[in-house]
């Protein structure tokens, strides 16, 4: 009897460090033949999963067969070997090589490379499935879709029967997406399995055979895309919501600090990240940012912090105490941010790539916004001494000494020296991207305490954030990105689970909005 | 006549300079940046000079034996390759599996070998007499042997066939690099090697493997210099370590593409010996001349990092060790 | 499962290492170094392996002339060494200390020679300083200036502005040479003295000692205890946080790396007005390159940076004390320190890396 099955994972486990565990007896079955969608949220483990097939990562227990044969993956030759391929969100090409090169890039064969066979063998694949690839173009000429295509090309090449994608989508237009969605159907009559990672709920209606949910590291259940909708989708990949019992106060006393108009980004590639959003942001709540990871949420807050370049016509207004007249931030610098007197606390996702500097002790982080103060050409090194001895007192932050360098922090002490450091400033705005990520049970109630204790002062606090039940308790409006675009503002205390995981997959149409307004 | 005589010593003086360069384009084009170059080339010298004198002088002449030049060819190679070879695997051993850092790391090599190279070299020529009393005449004349059928035509017939050899390396290399399955890997590698590792290329043995190469290459560059720029008889001057930061620059120059260097070489020589041949100047003036290749350079830098052509870059990983994180 | 596939030797970055360790490790590499040095001695030389370091130290300190030479070398590199660590701790690769050194010491010369006599030596030494250091930060802005603008490589253009340098001084060397046709310039103000650094308490080189070590001080407490140091630690550790502080990268880079330029300026005068009381190239003669390692291998710390220096120059004189002995040259004197920097370059891998083996517990 023919295997049924492609690949088989059964009860694998996997986990980081002693904490986190990122798949937890996860189950996955593939079929010969079919598209299958893997669906949930960010940190469902949705990657890590995938990493352990293309042999990136190696599970800690569990089975996996390959055409019913239990096989060990440790590296990604082995997946070849295997026929699995995977075309990861960060593409692993080579630049200043040509497509057919890339193809070719560590495989056995003749010494001379071939270019004329290899083109051919390219062309033979392209016809098959329509796609489109110039073996002679080089990478750097290729846009973003031209690379992904190779990268298919490439795993196919290499005798791929399962193909893994990992939110392809996530950088295509529509019409690119059609494209790939098409010569994703003709792999498929060809009898390639495929795997494809995605949060996009109408392309998983659109283009899958069956979809498996993941949350939380954890394996939810699967069901034939026939039987699905867009509503039972949500449910599972989001879950019930679950009682937190964060702190919420009532907001009282709003006044309006920042008035975002018309902001655009773009990124060095020219790509939109952010498209046209306008936003107010009141001292006395907390708003909350929700949104697929990726939609914008790091440029949005860049661009407050005036670490961002933005388009023409762009705009944030900072209304300070008791003015009428708004400050424009756009085209200022932090450091003149800071001049202007405006007191921004910026939380942000690279903590110590960004936030603080990991070789330094706490005292001389938390010196790094402030380190001008005072005359004279010599840093003062008093104040932030004090100052870190205080953070480490309110906030129990566990370290050896003032004296550590805060790389050798564990990942929630260092988040405590950050928000410690951020909060002292006694910020009239605090923006926070992902502040609890990676956090114990503890930490995060620290952090939240501490945004309702600044929210309680009258500062405009901004809370970007992933996981929606603590979005859903901790703020008071929650504006939910989808693709760069503010998709909509919701009300954090009557918005549902399932209607913010709904706006966060899916860009409402101009007349929707139309319609709501 | 001036014309002539301008390209015959630009030809020779950039033949010691392509060597070096190609060595370093090699070792560049894994990722390695080797600041040892006027090391390996003086190490490449003074192995050639040890080996070749041990066979020329002390073998033959004590035996009152004639030096057979094939014999002479080969140990003055087996020594240059040796001696340069091992400065590219101490600098290998440090950078790659002891991760040092690669400018460091290079540097010291170059004070090392540059050093190591003319103590022997000095204490050999001291210890027949000093300056001007040790030449390898057998040895160097076998290397400054001119191709059958050039003795008579101008310019070429003071060729020696190393020039040759380096024109068809420089050929073969970019050849190498472009169009064959090991050169296209090696490229992967030092654009960015934990692309190359995903494909399953070995990246440690990739960059053991052409540094050196690279280094015996440059080595070879030293060899010329002494077999035919010095006629085999040494010197402790430093101008092979001039030569040799040369060398790097014509990396740059020829924005690591071997056949370019080939005429950019050519063009360093002559712009170094242009001096020589300008009527008129002084000396003070002469040195400012020489100066040219150094300038010319920068500006060729500077114009790479304005334009951003994609072409012109360095390798993307130039300067930094790789290892795989700890899964 | 199977787990064939795990190699056998496991490296490990390390989170951090006591310091006993850590200088137990270098020490380590250092007794090593001296012993290969002591081996390659051996081998020049045939003198008891034990009685090198004898001959050495006879050579370095045997007698007060000695020693003053010995620490008025150790000065110059650590002077290039305070010179560079600004640069290092930016992570902005200046190899050019060499020609930064050049334009300094020619700087120099050209002061004593041009008011040489016409001034007290007080005020001539207070211009040979500035002028010394105006022409050290420009050579070392120049690659600065294009690094912060155009990302232009900083290691291969400070490079070329050695031989830049190094044709200059040549340059100068054949306008000023003395006697005409000697290729040299001889001792300048030889008879007057003019412009050369005063005897303080009858020592020749106090004046060297003190110049460099008050620059030690300086340099150790700006890059400690400043505004401008805590910058460039910023700036050298991320540039991303930089930014996110408010901290301007590219002036931070320029005015570090003229900063650089003009203390490796200084080395020139020192050694000039100091020591050589000439110009010609050897006023550098390579302690440009030395000096990055010393740098390097300090971690900017300047007072480690004497230690390593002292070594270094220690071996040096040692090795051309016994050279000169048994007849042999001056180069066996660099053959030393390589092997010594080599050692001390791998000893940094077992500071900073763990080796495990499977099988067995970390």
């Amino acid at each position: 009897m023919a295997e049924e099955y492609a690949i088989r994972m059964v009860n694998i486990t996997k986990a980081f460090g002693t904490k986190v565990i990122a798949n937890n007896k996860v189950h996955l079955d593939l079929k010969k033949g079919e598209i299958l969608s893997l669906l949930g949220e960010n940190g469902s483990g949705k990657t890590t999963l995938m990493n352990m097939l293309s042999g990136i990562y190696f599970p800690d227990s569990g089975q996996i067969f390959v055409d019913g044969q239990e096989v060990t993956i440790a590296s990604p030759h082995d997946a070849f070997e295997l026929g699995i391929g995977m075309v990861h969100q960060h593409f692993k090409l080579v630049d200043v090589l040509t497509a057919a090169e890339n193809i070719e890039l560590g495989l056995p064969g003749k010494a001379v490379v071939d270019r004329k066979a290899i083109a051919a063998k390219i062309k033979e694949i392209c016809d098959r499935y329509g796609f489109i690839v110039d073996p002679a173009k080089k990478v750097y000429d290729m846009s973003v879709s031209e690379k992904q295509t190779l990268e298919i090309v490439k795993t196919l090449y290499r005798g791929a029967n399962v193909l893994i994608l990992d939110e392809p989508t996530a950088v295509l237009t529509p019409q690119e997406t059609e494209r790939l969605f098409t010569v994703m159907r003709n792999m498929k009559a060809d009898g390639k399995s495929i795997i494809i990672i995605t949060h996009k709920l109408h392309e998983v209606l659109e283009i899958s055979d069956r979809v498996a949910v993941l949350r939380k590291g954890e394996y939810i259940g699967d069901m034939l895309t026939a039987d699905a909708d867009a509503q039972k989708l949500t449910d599972m990949m989001v879950g019930r919501a679950v009682a937190l019992n964060i702190e919420r106060a009532e907001p009282k006393d709003l006044v309006e600090r920042l008035r975002i108009r018309h902001l655009t980004v773009k990124d060095a590639d020219g790509i939109t990240r952010l498209d046209d959003i306008n936003l107010d942001v009141n001292g006395g709540e907390i708003l909350g940012i929700a949104g697929i990871s990726g939609c914008g949420q790091k440029e949005l807050l860049e661009a407050i912090a005036g670490l961002q370049p933005t388009e023409e016509g762009s705009s944030i207004l900072y209304f300070p105490e008791g003015q009428e007249e708004g400050e424009e931030l756009i085209g200022q610098n932090p450091r003149t941010i800071s001049d202007m007197g405006v007191k921004l606390a910026f939380v942000p996702e690279d903590r110590l790539g960004m936030g603080l500097v990991g070789s330094m002790d706490l005292t001389d982080n938390m010196m790094l916004k402030r380190y001008r103060e005072g005359r004279g050409i010599f840093a003062d090194r008093k104040p932030p001494h004090k100052l870190a001895e205080d953070v480490v007192a309110a906030l129990e932050v566990v370290t050896p000494s003032i004296e550590t360098p805060v790389r050798r922090l564990s990942g929630g002490n260092v988040q405590k020296v950050l928000v410690g450091r951020e909060i002292a400033m006694s910020p009239a705005v605090l923006m926070s991207a992902y502040a609890v990520r990676g956090l114990d049970i503890n930490t995060s109630y620290t952090i939240y305490r501490l945004l309702n204790e600044q929210k309680k002062k009258g500062v405009a606090v901004i809370y970007v954030g992933e996981d929606l039940d603590v979005l859903l308790e901790l703020c008071d409006r929650i504006a939910v990105l989808c693709g760069g675009r503010l998709n909509d503002i919701v009300d954090g205390r009557t918005a549902t689970k399932e209607e913010v995981g709904y706006l966060m997959t899916y860009l409402k149409s101009p007349e929707e909005k139309e319609g709501q307004a | 006549m001036k014309f002539l005589s301008l390209l015959q010593s630009a030809i020779v003086y950039g033949t010691i300079i392509l060597y070096g360069a190609m060595g370093e384009i090699l070792t560049q084009k894994s990722g390695n940046l080797n600041l040892g170059v006027p090391g390996l080339m003086s190490l490449g010298a003074v192995g050639g000079f040890i080996v070749s004198r041990a066979y020329e002088i002390l073998y033959c002449g004590s035996n009152g034996l004639t030096p057979n030049a094939l014999l002479c060819i080969l140990t003055a190679l087996l020594g240059a390759l040796l001696f340069s070879g091992l400065g590219g695997l101490l600098y290998s051993f440090l950078t790659i599996s002891l991760r040092a850092n690669q400018n460091v790391t290079g540097l010291t090599l170059t004070i090392f070998g540059c050093a190591l190279a003319n103590f022997y070299g000095s204490a050999l020529l001291q210890k027949h007499g000093g300056v001007g009393s040790l030449s390898l005449a057998v040895t160097s004349n076998a290397f400054r042997a001119v191709i059958p059928g050039l003795e008579t035509v101008t310019v070429f017939y003071a060729l020696g066939w190393l020039v040759y050899i380096s024109i068809a390396l420089a050929i073969f290399m970019q050849w190498f690099l472009n169009r064959t399955r090991v050169g296209l890997n090696l490229r992967a590698v030092g654009e960015s090697p934990a692309t190359a590792d995903a494909a399953g290329i070995n990246v440690t043995k990739y960059k053991y493997v052409a540094t050196c190469v690279g280094a015996c290459i440059s080595g070879l560059g030293g060899l010329y210099y002494f077999v035919d720029y010095v006629k085999a008889a040494w010197t402790s001057d430093g101008t092979l370590e001039a030569l040799g930061w040369l060398a790097v620059a014509l990396v740059i120059f020829a924005t690591w593409k071997p056949a370019r260097a080939i005429w950019a070489s050519y063009l360093f020589g002559a712009l170094s010996w242009l001096y020589f041949y300008i009527g008129g100047l002084n000396r003070s003036s002469q040195e400012i001349f020489k100066m040219l290749p150094y300038l010319v350079t920068i500006a060729v830098l500077v114009f790479v990092s304005l334009r951003r052509s994609k072409e012109s870059q360095p390798p993307a990983s130039l300067g930094l060790s790789y290892f795989r994180e700890e899964r | 499962m199977n787990h064939s596939h795990e190699p056998l030797i496991h490296i490990a970055k390390r989170d951090g290492i006591v310091w006993w360790k850590s200088w137990l490790i270098r020490l380590t590499g250092v007794v090593l170094a001296l012993i290969v040095s002591a081996l390659f001695i051996y081998g020049i030389s045939k003198l008891d392996p034990l009685k090198v370091y004898g001959a050495m130290w006879d050579g370095a300190f045997g007698t007060s002339k000695r020693a003053w030479v010995t620490i008025r070398d150790t000065m110059m590199l650590l002077c290039i060494g305070i010179g560079l660590a600004p640069a290092f701790m930016m992570r902005f690769w200046n190899i050019g200390a060499e020609g930064q050194i050049l334009v300094g010491g020619c700087a120099t010369a050209a002061v004593m020679i041009y008011c040489g006599n016409a001034m007290p030596t007080w005020i001539m030494l207070v211009i040979m300083f500035a002028a010394s250091c105006v022409s050290g930060a420009i050579w070392g802005l120049i690659p600065a200036i294009f690094k912060a603008h155009w990302n232009t490589n900083e290691t291969l253009f400070t490079l070329m502005m050695n031989y830049i340098a190094i044709q200059l001084t040549n340059f100068l060397v054949s306008k000023w040479e003395s006697p005409p046709g000697s290729n040299a310039v001889g001792v300048i103000n030889l008879n007057t003295q003019s412009g050369w650094f005063p005897s303080i308490l009858g020592q020749q080189y106090l004046l060297n000692v003190l110049i460099v070590l008050a620059l030690a001080v300086v340099m150790f407490i700006y890059l400690r205890s400043s505004k401008q140091g805590y910058e460039i630690a910023v700036v050298g550790e991320s540039e991303n946080t930089a930014r996110y502080a408010g901290i301007s990268v590219k002036k931070v880079i320029i005015r570090t790396m003229a900063i650089s330029g003009a203390i490796c300026g200084v080395a020139g005068f020192v050694n000039v007005a100091g020591a050589a009381h000439t110009i010609s190239t050897e006023v550098a003669g390579g302690r440009g390159f030395t000096a990055i390692i010393v740098a390097w291998l300090a971690k900017f710390n300047t007072f480690v940076m004497i230690l390593i220096a002292a070594l270094i120059i220690f071996l040096q004189k040692g090795a051309i004390q016994i050279a000169s002995q048994f007849n042999l040259n001056d180069y066996a004197s660099n053959v030393v320190t390589g092997i010594i920097l080599f050692f001390i370059l791998g000893s940094e891998f077992f500071i900073n890396y763990e080796i495990r083996f499977r099988g067995g517990k970390s």
